[in-house]
């Protein structure tokens, strides 16, 4: 995948940032407006393709680390699961800090308990795992090119 | 011999479809379903979400969250195996 143009480039530089930042927004908010944790982590996810597409394959090959995000997706599951086990002695995913509405009319972490952070957990893991798919997807378009990677064409870097 | 009884099995599975068709309940007129009306009437008063969509799958069906992580693990874990590095060209 060659780099694109540099308004594209530039676009990139500019917006790809509030991409992540309004991910993390729908990701955190899930419980009072529409969102969660897929639709969040899809959004992080798109950052990634977004770079792909804009500067190629070779220079986000060689930046990105994806170890980090095979970290986000273990990360996520365990806590997912830790935080469904946490409610054992009643039930399986027993939502233990549960407050009625009443109780609850300030705070940082309001009524909803472990659905906040259980959405932050599944958010962290779709993100990690959708990276992590678009990546070596790419990686698969490559290993089957007949030139070599050094060779290929686009506009000036 | 063999496509008069494909036909005849094609005509008895159409037979059986229309005729199942009579029975599903009109447009518009759903089932009672006594699961809905208690999450709206109680999600927020329970746990305080005002998003139902969240409450229900992370809290009411948390466990068909973890279906659905799983999936996404097996589709990683599906993508990392057929692409990985090593393999021969075709």
């Amino acid at each position: 995948m060659n780099p694109l143009s540099v308004v594209v480039r530039t676009v990139c530089d500019l917006f790809a940032w509030f991409m992540i930042v309004f991910g993390v927004n729908v990701l955190l908010h899930g419980y009072v407006t529409p969102g969660g944790g897929f639709q969040g982590g899809a959004i992080i996810a798109t950052f990634t393709a977004f770079l792909l597409v804009a500067y190629g394959g070779k220079r986000v090959a060689a930046r990105v680390n994806n170890k980090l995000f095979d970290l986000f997706e273990e990360i996520g599951l365990i806590v997912f699961f830790i935080l469904a086990f946490l409610g054992f002695p009643i039930t399986f995913f027993f939502n233990f800090m549960a407050r009625p509405l009443a109780e609850s009319a300030s705070g940082i972490l309001p009524g909803v308990g472990t659905v906040a952070l259980m959405s932050a957990a599944v958010g962290l893991e779709v993100t990690g795992a959708l990276s992590l798919i678009i990546l070596t997807m790419h990686k698969g378009i490559r290993m089957f090119k007949v030139e070599p990677l050094e060779q290929e064409t686009g506009h000036e870097r | 011999m063999k496509k008069t009884v494909f036909i005849a099995a094609a005509i008895l599975l159409g037979a059986f479809i229309t005729g199942a068709l009579d029975v599903v309940h009109p447009f518009g007129d759903p089932l009672e379903v006594p699961m809905d009306d208690y999450f709206i009437a109680n999600a927020l008063n329970d746990i305080s979400a005002e998003n139902i969509v969240t409450a229900i799958v992370f809290d009411y069906r948390g466990f068909d969250t973890i279906g659905e992580a799983a999936v996404l693990f097996t589709a990683l874990t599906a993508v990392s195996v057929l692409l990985r590095e090593g393999r021969k060209k075709p």
